[in-house]
């Protein structure tokens, strides 16, 4: 047990290696789960769950998978989690579970949790690939409620249904800004967070791939002499 | 060793025999909680449209309140047996799946684009302490913009005011055409007339309605940004409440009292 390490599995998701702003992974459930904020909060423990108890049962045999079919191991264990999620929540939260409809069955498609089995826990040992897994899922999630927070707030005015800002069809002050309640305004304002945390951490930006050389220009012929 | 053919196939069949069983273990003891959980999503809406919904109570119980009949679309009758279908058990949608239990809309009626509509409908009825009616609550769905909404609609024993409208199914945008679910505008349904002159004339207009029309007790004001969703409600409307609705049933129903 080294408690250090256990730490740095958590923590380090959280922001400085935060599996939706650098690595842009799993933004498609973000984009589609995030104008309500409870709603958001249901999908985020689905994920973090999934990706926990992905990493723990993958790590428990990573040393018996042959690898020429470890992916799809890999996803058989994923989607088998994903489908006991599904079941409970409607079971237990139908409300939501009917809200968050196909999104909930499209968890096994989020590339985080594919991403943390293939490169955590088929190396790792079981109990620190679990952790992992509950760092990076909160890693998603704290990005998602950010997301959420902002598209419901300025979207519809209220939060977790709560009226904030009165609306204006609602004979409140408020313009709700249309565009919040759509999917595209989440990538606009995950470009956000990642040009803020960037700014902040500079470590995390990348380098170009290739440098863009000055515009070439055409010789000033008029100031040359031509020989003819 | 991890490589060999034996091997690989050997994981695959235990990986494959367990996860099928967590799957089938929770989806099999699960199912019935499942169950009840829709069967009482629907049965609060239903008494939510009639009004009489309280949150505190048994669902079940206060379903008892209701009187669960068949209704034939093409005679406006009243049944309460259909083959071998329990009232409680029958559900109009499956039967639109079934080509003997249901009939093709033709394109040109077909205006909230159903397709298929059931022969026989179930619909509910609320009783006063004398037997008379109070209330009937009647299933209705048509297409908005991503999808078929479906929902319930009650009305008064006058058969032409309406008392609420609840809708349990959409997939209409949220903030936009999801808006059919705000209590703030169901609430404006209460009290609006569907007939004028015997014709359907009740319409999710544009924009809000202006108290001083004279038509106001027609119209309901427009969802904003949500035009498609709202033509959608109008034309679920006009058809449940048209002749190959329960206008026919209406007729009978006034006939008998």
């Amino acid at each position: 047990m080294n408690l250090k390490r256990y730490k740095e599995v958590v923590l380090k998701p959280l922001i400085d290696e935060n599996p939706i702003t650098l690595q842009i992974l799993g933004i498609c459930s973000a984009l589609a789960v995030t104008n309500n904020l409870s709603v958001t909060l249901v999908m985020c423990v689905a994920v973090i769950s999934v990706i926990s108890f992905s990493n723990l049962f993958i790590s428990i045999i990573r040393n018996y998978i042959p690898s020429s079919i470890r992916i799809i191991v890999q996803m058989t264990i994923i989607a088998s989690l994903v489908i006991v999620v599904d079941e409970l929540l409607k079971a237990y939260d139908y409300e939501t579970s009917k809200k968050l409809s196909v999104f909930v069955g499209l968890i096994i498609t989020n590339c985080i949790v594919m991403g943390r089995a293939e490169a955590f826990a088929m190396k790792e040992k079981p109990l620190l690939s679990f952790f992992d897994g509950l760092g990076n899922g909160i890693g998603y999630s704290i990005i998602l409620i950010g997301v959420a927070v902002i598209r419901e707030l300025f979207g519809s005015g209220t939060l977790f249904g709560y009226e904030i800002l009165p609306l204006v069809s609602n004979g409140g002050w408020y313009m709700g800004n249309n565009l919040l309640l759509l999917p595209p305004s989440s990538f606009i304002i995950i470009g956000l967070f990642i040009w803020a945390i960037r700014s902040i951490k500079s470590a995390q930006i990348e380098n170009d791939e290739f440098e863009i050389k000055p515009h070439s220009t055409v010789p000033d012929l008029t100031k040359r002499e031509i020989n003819v | 060793m991890n490589e060999s053919i034996n091997k690989t196939i050997g994981v695959a069949f235990c990986v494959c025999l367990i996860c099928s069983l967590v799957v089938s273990f929770s989806a099999v003891s699960l199912r019935d909680l499942q169950n009840e959980n829709k069967l009482n999503d629907k049965r609060i809406k239903i008494l939510q449209a009639a009004d009489i919904y309280n949150p505190d109570e048994e669902i079940k119980d206060q379903f008892l309140k209701l009187e669960t009949k068949f209704v034939n679309f093409e005679t406006g009758k009243l049944m309460d047996t259909y083959m071998d279908f329990s009232l409680e058990e029958y559900d109009p949608i499956l039967a639109t799946r079934d080509s003997n239990l249901s009939s093709k809309v033709p394109t040109s009626e077909d205006i909230a684009v159903i397709k298929n509509r059931e022969n026989i409908g179930k619909i509910f009825i609320l009783r006063n302490d004398d037997y008379s009616i109070n209330k009937l609550i009647l299933p209705i769905r048509g297409y908005g913009l991503w999808g078929t909404l479906y929902g319930y609609i009650s009305i008064e024993n006058d058969f032409n005011t309406i008392a609420g409208i609840e809708f349990y199914d959409h997939k209409e945008t949220p903030g936009l055409g999801a808006e059919v679910d705000n209590p703030k505008w169901k609430n404006l349904w209460a009290g609006k007339e569907i007939y004028q002159n015997g014709e359907v004339s009740l319409s999710v207009i544009k924009g809000k309605v202006d108290n001083n029309d004279k038509d106001a007790q027609y119209e309901i004001d427009g969802l904003s940004g949500a035009t498609i969703t709202s033509r959608g409600v109008t034309n679920m409307i006009a058809y449940w409440f048209g002749e190959s609705g329960y206008s026919k049933l209406f007729k009978e129903l006034n006939y008998e009292s």
